[in-house]
């Protein structure tokens, strides 16, 4: 709080003041407050209603994330007393993945199948749910933190002149029926409760693998398949190649278990052992930009917050230190196991299990108690 | 053909803690760097400048003392620099950045490629560039690698998604946003740090833009921070005693029972 000195009998604020507000909780007296930001007219907020999740087509099949939003989705809009709907956006979409999203709480799937929306683009999905948003008025808007959603939603909320709040781990509906959107900061050093109480839809995007899917057992809802002026399937851009990534082990955002190497691995040849260990586990290979500067792996597997942000159930760290930059992008995991031969290493301060071992010895043998559990 | 970059500076994420007494954060001391996905960007636009002779315009919102973070890219090779400060900014949430950042950019004119880092490293949003596009109207490509110019107008980058990587073109103006593998940042050279010191670097404020101050900074937000707070610990470790092969058999126990996939 470096803005505020105390002058004479009254207190100062500098230039360097962000507004952040948190001076105007710590204050005992309730001397500091914000200005006054003023309101919209009311009765057009209260035209607003419904929850929607935007649920994400990829390849023909609808993403986990759609799933995991349905149910955060369902439980906001029985808060709110309304209806739970879903948006679908993508070519060739059969009534079986709409008959799955209900399954997972929506009352109602919009559908818009197109060609054109067959690869995605920035443009014309944000078209097409701007469109959709303008016709049927929600009041909360959701999507998936994943490459698709962060890409796009800030341009539908751009659009409709609304807040976004980004990549929240937690959501929840207010005494005063508002969203409380809450999301890590600062690399998961501060957490902040952000709300949207003037603009509509109240719009976030939530990270992947935080909330459980639930079915449930009731099964009813409708599909509707809606027609969009042409104007939507229009973009300036042009999708030359799609080209998915073959090795399983590189696709590090997606997976629930990564096996990560730093620069106790000693040399690339050593990653091997790491691979190994990540392809038994079905999981990704990650590394420490330590090893990515060495060369051992390329920087899209760097972990950390100049590479990649991952939460994936299980983070094994391996012969990793754990400098801050590097936490900032995994300490959001599930399960955290770290292995290292120096007992303070402060990887081991975010660690769930801890193993002071030498990696060299204690990986094989980890490995070797998969394998035989498994019986191979 | 004409770049802009936009950099933010960021407190260094190193030194940022929150006091446990007062739950409020501790920036005492924090020094503040360029935030490093705008370090990607800025290297970027170089590479496009060593290709095609671009010019390249860095421009940051934020307090006078940016100033410094904007001289630090002229030492690197950017032609000119624009220091967006301004009372009326502050607080400004992305939908304002983008906003105060948009209204620069139309100010400026004959811009052909913006350029923004993948997201700040002390809000990790991600919004501003798609926004600031949105706002501008013109097609973007986020998570970009690599760009190349095209001799027709348009750009063809390579983005890195969840699923692989994707090659788009894009009909110029347009904007990216980049990341990692893009590039390592050049190292300042002598003769730009020279010119660097002597370069006056404008400031605009909301008068010099044209803006609403009711669309800018706090007032300008449509989102609001109602609370602050530390993350919950995490559950205390457990360590690992014993034997390798101890250590082996209690790791896969512990991750069985969490019902660890692949166990
Ligand atoms: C602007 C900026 C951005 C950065 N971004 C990132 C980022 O995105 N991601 C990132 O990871 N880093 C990042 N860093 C770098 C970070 O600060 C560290 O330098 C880096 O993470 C260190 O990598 P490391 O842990 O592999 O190496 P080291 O720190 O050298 O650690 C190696 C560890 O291996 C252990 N070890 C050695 N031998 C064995 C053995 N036989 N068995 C068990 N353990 C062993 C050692 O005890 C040590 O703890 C960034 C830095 C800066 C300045
Ligand atoms: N205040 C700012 N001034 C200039 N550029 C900014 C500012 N804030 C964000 N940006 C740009 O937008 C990108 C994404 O920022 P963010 O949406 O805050 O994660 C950054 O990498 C910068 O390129």
């Amino acid at each position: 709080m470096s803005a505020i000195s105390i002058g004479e009998n009254q207190i100062e604020i500098s230039d360097d003041c962000s507004l952040c507000g948190i001076c105007v909780d710590a204050c005992e007296f309730g001397a500091l407050s914000l200005p006054e930001v003023a309101k919209g007219p009311v009765e057009d907020l209260l035209s607003y209603r419904g929850v929607w999740v935007y649920a994400e087509w990829r390849q023909g099949k609808v993403h986990n994330v759609s799933h995991e939003l349905l149910s955060v989705g369902r439980l906001l809009a029985d808060k709110r007393g309304v209806e739970l709907g879903a948006v679908l956006l993508g070519s060739n979409i059969d009534d079986e993945a709409c008959r799955e999203l209900i399954s997972y709480g929506a009352e109602v799937v919009y559908v818009v199948d197109r060609p054109e929306l067959g690869n995605f683009t920035d443009e014309r999905y944000s078209k097409c749910v701007v469109e959709l948003v303008n016709r049927k008025r929600p009041e909360i808007l959701l999507a998936g933190a994943t490459s698709i959603g962060r890409s796009f939603i800030p341009r539908v909320a751009a659009l409709l002149r609304t807040g976004l709040t980004a990549d929240c781990t937690h959501l929840d509906i207010g005494d005063d029926g508002l969203l409380l959107q809450t999301r890590p900061a600062f690399g998961g050093n501060v957490m902040a409760t952000i709300i949207c109480p003037n603009r509509r839809p109240q719009m976030a995007t939530v990270r992947p693998k935080v909330m459980k899917p639930v079915k449930k057992e009731v099964k009813q809802g409708r599909i509707e398949r809606m027609e969009l002026p042409d104007g939507c399937f229009e973009a300036r851009v042009e999708v030359l190649e799609v080209i998915e990534e073959q090795d399983q082990t590189a696709k590090l955002t997606e997976a629930d278990v990564i096996v990560s190497g730093g620069r106790g691995l000693r040399n690339g040849d050593n990653f091997s052992i790491i691979a190994e260990l990540a392809a038994l586990l079905g999981g990704a290979v990650g590394a420490s930009r330590g090893a990515v500067e060495d060369g051992w792996m390329a920087p899209s597997h760097q972990v950390g917050q100049t590479g990649r942000t991952v939460a994936p159930t299980l983070y094994m760290a391996v012969g990793i230190s754990g400098a801050v930059q590097h936490l900032v992008g995994m300490q959001g995991s599930q399960v955290i196991v770290a292995v290292n031969k120096d007992p303070h290493a402060p990887i081991f301060d975010v660690a769930t299990y801890g193993v002071v071992a030498d990696l060299f010895e204690f990986i094989p043998a980890f490995v070797r108690r998969i394998k035989r559990e498994r019986g191979v | 053909m004409h770049i802009v970059v936009c950099i933010k500076q960021v407190p260094d994420t190193k030194n940022v803690r929150i006091d446990p007494d007062t739950h409020t954060l501790v920036r005492q001391g924090v020094e503040s760097i360029i935030n490093p996905f705008d370090m990607f960007a800025m290297e970027a636009a170089l590479k496009c400048k060593d290709q095609s002779g671009a010019r390249v315009t860095v421009i940051t919102m934020g307090p006078p003392q940016a100033c410094e973070a904007l001289r630090d890219t002229l030492g690197l090779g950017a032609d000119d620099a624009v220091l967006l400060s301004d009372r009326a900014f502050a607080g400004s949430d992305t939908w304002a950045t983008a906003t105060t950042l948009a209204a620069a950019i139309r100010k400026i004119g004959d811009v052909d490629m913006i350029v923004c880092g993948k997201q700040a490293v002390d809000g990790d949003t991600a919004q501003v560039g798609p926004e600031m596009a949105a706002l501008l109207d013109i097609p973007y490509a986020t998570f970009v690698k690599k760009i190349e110019m095209e001799p027709n107008g348009s750009l063809r980058v390579v983005r890195q998604t969840d699923e692989g990587v994707e090659v788009w073109k894009l009909r110029l103006p347009a904007l990216v946003t980049v990341i990692k593998e893009i590039g390592d940042p050049r190292v300042p050279s002598l003769r730009h740090k020279m010119r660097a010191k002597k370069t006056q670097i404008p400031v605009w404020g909301v008068a010099d833009l044209d803006l609403d101050p009711d669309r800018t900074g706090l007032c300008g937000s449509f989102t609001q921070v109602v609370h602050v707070f530390s993350p919950p610990r995490r559950s205390s470790r457990i360590q690992l005693e014993g034997s390798t092969e101890n250590q082996a058999e209690q790791l896969f126990q512990y991750l069985k029972k969490s019902g660890i996939p692949g166990l």
